[in-house]
């Protein structure tokens, strides 16, 4: 990430950041799909699957994975709706 | 052990403490301190409905039963709120702009504001919810049989059925106390939200609460807990895949599709950057809300007796350990989830009742009298919302009368998704695919209801209720491909994956082909792009052409929907606006569309639509109008074409007359030197001829001075007298009078006589001729010719520089004139001044070698006019040349006379 003590010389620099963080926002979810996908792979070619813990701390895993990116990408993501409080037609 | 009567109580103080807290909220509202009412943190709160007393009480039933499968109801929504930019984000977008009032008025407003398809998706949801409502009414009644069993109560079926009807009753009470204060749906609900974020606290608390009693309290702790699940009974990965895939869309898709998540999503959302906040806070929520499902589930199966019904574990298994208050706590928990999903359920659908199905059904009764102008609108919204929140209820009371409350919980619970998720492929493609019609969105509608119906709907009432044995054995007349369960003879899919795919597909699948071959109506295809392109502010095209409408009808019927002091305080609005004095503003068509959303935001599109089209003379956009919004575009785009070739014309212009103009000043500059030259060549012959003529006045001279005196005074008149006819010849010559005198003659002859007059015997000048080609006959005024030819050469005579100057005078022919070329060796005429030598008045050098008045080469320029000729200076690398040309018909009628 950039570094906060020298403010960023070049403004494209910003805005490219934007830009990929806007990427992760749509990524994420086919992140999601295809971790929480990875189950129906257990038990594949006669294999025991997993044990219940083994199970159950893997898909609560993936659930906490999912939030903490959310958050952290949502955090640094700009608003960029700064048209919308005049959206509202009076 | 909590006694009955205490239950009683502590549900009644609770509910009267939601009761509070609403009335708080909106009286803070009302205040205008609805600042922190409107935080993502109450928005995200109030998402929580979807955590229904189904998911309290009913995850613990269904991970006993199938394992880690109930997972899959949080995972789809957590997909959605993680996907947020892709869908949510649009959609809430879009509300706002269109101020939507529901999924319905999504739909129908998106199509064209299609009342048809605002019924279908009212229908669907209606018939997709009452389950759904029932089994909150159920879980209710459980509970409190829970405790009443416990304290050695037995209930039998009246306990039950007075019970769910007391529920229902509080609960119809408490929406329409709270849920029809106003009639504009896009006015926040402040009360209702704030007590649902109550309430998703409180269910969280208590869920989290028992989950934590019972991993540290009685398994010891999470290692403990989690070899207890390893060891448990319940396989809790033992997936039909195609079961977890389906499951997964389902939930996700209903998450989106489900009125009343609709409302909390999008109608009740305050602010667009909620989202930001909601898209990890909700899916935390959930996480948490099941976090605890398998322990509970996996202790309460060891724990609890044989036989014991495992969707009551969340209440059963704090009772049974004497843990009373956290009992209390959990049936709280539980009430909590049950009430605020049916409240805000109960009004997202009698929005959708009242707005698609009673009020164009009372303005079609009301049309013929143009009844318009009489009643109240408001009133008659209101009661149909109210009577809907009624009837709703009843509804759900009366399915679960109907069905006996005993089956288990969650089964209705998917099915009834499976049936609000007929909606998604209209919403999905109806904000991201402009060629979406409304014939398409009607069939994919209507399939999906049919085919859900038929697959899932009918066979969950129960075997033989509806669909006997056979039929489903054996499809319907024995028509083994329509068997409900296994249909076109597919056989051995679990039923309701079964039911999602084939409704999921036939819908999809006709909604797409409806829409490809059906043609959209013009209303529809700006819907459409409006809906699409909304994140890219285009301009949209006014969908109301000038119509009949007063502003003063407007604003009657305005009244009657808004109350009169809103709707003044519009009109006003616009009037300032447009500029105007008063209250009433014109009736523009902008100004329509505005009040149509306005209006929308209270009836939904299609109502507002109506209404406004009844009071316009019904005149919505046509293709005509559509045309001449475009026709408009084009004759602006002409215009300011025709603008830039003027622009470009004139700049041209301008551009000619700023040259004319440095072309005038340069003239300017050299008619001053000349005047002041002409004097001075004026006064020097003068000055002489009067000092000399004084001298032979006074006398007393030798005769050979007075001659030459005399001499001096002749030859100074000749100059004066030359000059003077200089400028008589030229203006003779510019106004036309001159009179030219034919004659022929050969052009070396006259090529001869002009270097004789020219004066070149006293001058080192060297001619270079050739003879041969000068032997050319012409018919002319040859004197002028000669003229010409005269001032060229003693041109070259006084200003070639060279020091042994030569001139060669040459002859050519071209294709249909001669040309005479004289080319001196000096150092030629600077370019700037080329133009300027033929000018009259001009003279390049300010020396006054010749006594020249700067008069020769325009009068040369104007005889070869007048010949039919012209005289040009020609550019070269050294020296000067002028060409003259001669016309050859001239020079061919000269030939035919001789």
């Amino acid at each position: 990430m950039n570094t906060p003590s020298k403010p960023a010389v070049f403004l494209e620099r910003a805005s490219y950041r934007q830009r990929r963080l806007r990427d992760a926002v749509r990524l994420l979810p086919i992140f999601a799909v295809v971790l929480w996908a990875i189950p129906l792979l257990w038990g594949a070619g006669g294999l025991t699957g997993p044990s219940n813990g083994h199970a159950l701390v893997y898909v609560f895993g993936v659930w906490v994975l999912l939030i903490g990116s959310s958050a952290l990408i949502v955090r640094h993501l700009e608003n960029d709706d700064a048209a919308q409080s005049n959206e509202d037609i009076d | 052990m909590v006694s009955f009567n205490a239950l009683i109580f502590a549900a009644l103080s609770y509910v009267i403490i939601l009761f509070a807290v609403a009335f708080l909220a909106e009286r803070r509202a009302a205040a205008g301190h609805a600042d922190w009412l409107q935080s993502p943190l109450i928005y995200t709160l109030s998402l929580s409905i979807y955590c229904t007393a189904w998911t309290f009480y009913g995850a613990v039933g269904y991970a006993a039963r199938s394992g880690l499968e109930f997972v899959t109801i949080y995972l789809g929504p957590t997909l959605v709120m993680v996907g947020w930019w892709w869908i949510l984000r649009r959609l809430v977008r879009i509300g706002r702009s269109q101020r939507l009032t529901s999924i319905a008025d999504l739909i129908s407003s998106r199509f064209g504001k299609s009342t048809l398809l605002g019924v279908v998706v009212t229908i669907i949801s209606v018939i997709a919810a009452t389950p759904y409502i029932a089994l909150q009414l159920q879980s209710v009644t459980l509970s409190f049989a829970v405790f009443a069993q416990s304290g050695a109560e037995a209930w039998d079926r009246a306990d039950f059925n007075a019970t769910a009807m007391w529920v229902a009753v509080g609960l119809a009470i408490f929406t329409v106390l709270f849920g029809t204060r106003n009639l504009d749906v896009n006015e926040r609900h402040h009360g209702i939200v704030m007590a649902i974020a109550v309430e998703a606290v409180v269910k969280l608390l208590a869920l989290v609460a028992v989950g934590v009693f019972v991993v540290w309290g009685l398994a010891g702790g999470p290692a403990e807990m989690l070899t207890r699940i390893d060891n448990s009974d319940i396989a809790l990965w033992d997936q039909d895949h195609g079961r977890w895939i389906s499951l997964i869309f389902l939930s996700a898709a209903a998450f989106l599709c489900l009125p009343r998540m609709f409302q909390v999503l999008v109608v009740e959302n305050a602010d667009e950057r909620h989202l930001r906040v909601a898209s990890w806070a909700f899916p935390l929520y959930l996480f948490l809300m099941s976090l605890f499902v398998v322990p509970i589930a996996v202790v309460g199966l060891d724990l609890l007796p044989e036989g014991s019904n495992p969707d009551l574990f969340v209440l059963t298994l704090p009772l049974s350990q004497g843990q009373d208050g956290l009992a209390v706590l959990s049936f709280l928990g539980g009430f909590s989830s049950a009430t605020s999903m049916v409240i805000v359920a109960t009004i997202a659908l009698a929005t959708m009742v009242s707005n698609h199905i009673v009020v164009p059904l009372w303005l079609s009764f009301q049309a013929n009298q143009h009844a318009m102008m009489s009643g109240d609108v408001r009133h008659v919204i209101l009661l149909a919302r109210r009577l809907s929140i009624a009837a709703v209820l009843t509804l759900g009371f009366i399915y679960y009368r109907m069905s006996g409350g005993g089956t288990a919980l969650a089964a209705i619970g998917l099915v009834s998704f499976t049936g609000t998720v007929q909606v998604l492929p209209a919403l999905i493609g109806g904000i991201f695919w402009r060629g979406a019609t409304r014939i398409g969105a009607a069939c994919g509608l209507l399939t999906g209801l049919i085919i859900w119906t038929w697959t899932l709907f009918l066979p969950s009432v129960g075997v033989d209720a509806v669909i006997s044995q056979t039929v489903l054995a054996n499809g319907p007349f024995g028509v083994t491909w329509l068997k409900p369960q296994a249909l076109f003879g597919i056989d051995g899919l679990d039923p309701l994956v079964h039911g999602i795919l084939w409704s999921m597909v036939l819908n999809t699948g006709m909604f797409i082909l409806g829409s490809l071959m059906s043609f959209p109506a013009p209303l529809e295809r700006l819907q459409g792009a409006q809906f699409v392109n909304v994140f890219e502010r285009s301009v949209a095209a006014p969908a109301w052409t000038r119509g009949a409408a007063g502003a003063e009808d407007l604003l009657i019927m305005s009244q009657r929907i808004l109350g009169s002091r809103e709707a003044q305080a519009i009109f006003e609005r616009e009037a300032e606006r447009q500029g105007l004095t008063g209250y009433l503003p014109e009736a523009t068509p902008a100004f329509i569309e505005r009040l149509e959303r306005e209006l929308s935001g209270s009836v939904g599109a299609a109502t507002a639509h109506a209404m406004i089209g009844q009071l316009t003379g019904g005149s919505v956009v046509s293709v005509e109008d559509l045309i001449a919004v475009a026709d408009e575009a084009a004759q602006i785009l002409e215009y300011s074409n025709k603008l830039e070739a003027k622009s470009a014309e004139q700049e041209r212009t301008a551009r000619a007359l700023r040259d004319a103009n440095a072309k005038l000043t340069a003239l300017s500059i050299q008619k001053d030197a000349f005047l002041s030259q002409i004097s001075h060549e004026l006064r020097t012959p003068m000055t002489s001829i009067r000092s000399f003529s004084e001298i032979l006045r006074d006398g007393e001279m030798s005769a050979v001075d007075q001659g030459r005196y005399a001499g001096i005074i002749h030859d100074e008149a000749i100059r004066l007298t030359r000059l003077l006819d200089d400028l008589l010849d030229l203006s003779v010559l510019e106004n036309g009078q001159v009179v030219l005198n034919e004659q022929t003659g050969e052009l070396s002859a006259l090529i001869d006589r002009a270097i004789v007059a020219a004066g070149l015997h006293e001058s080192d000048l060297e001619i270079v001729r050739d003879r041969k080609k000068e032997a050319v006959v012409l018919s002319a005024d040859l004197d002028r010719l000669v003229q010409v030819f005269i001032n060229l050469i003693s041109n070259a005579r006084k200003y070639c520089d060279a020091a042994n100057p030569k001139l060669a005078i040459s002859v050519t022919k071209s294709l249909n004139a001669f040309h005479v070329d004289f080319r001196d060796n000096g150092s030629g005429i600077a370019p700037e001044n080329e133009q300027l030598i033929f000018e009259k008045f001009s003279r390049i050098s300010d020396q006054s070698k010749a006594g020249g008045a700067g008069l020769g080469l325009a009068i040369c320029r104007e005889i070869m006019n007048r010949l039919g000729g012209d005289v040009d200076y020609i550019r070269r690398p050294e020296g000067a040349a002028f060409r003259v040309t001669l016309p050859k018909e001239r020079v061919g009628a000269a030939l035919a006379e001789t």
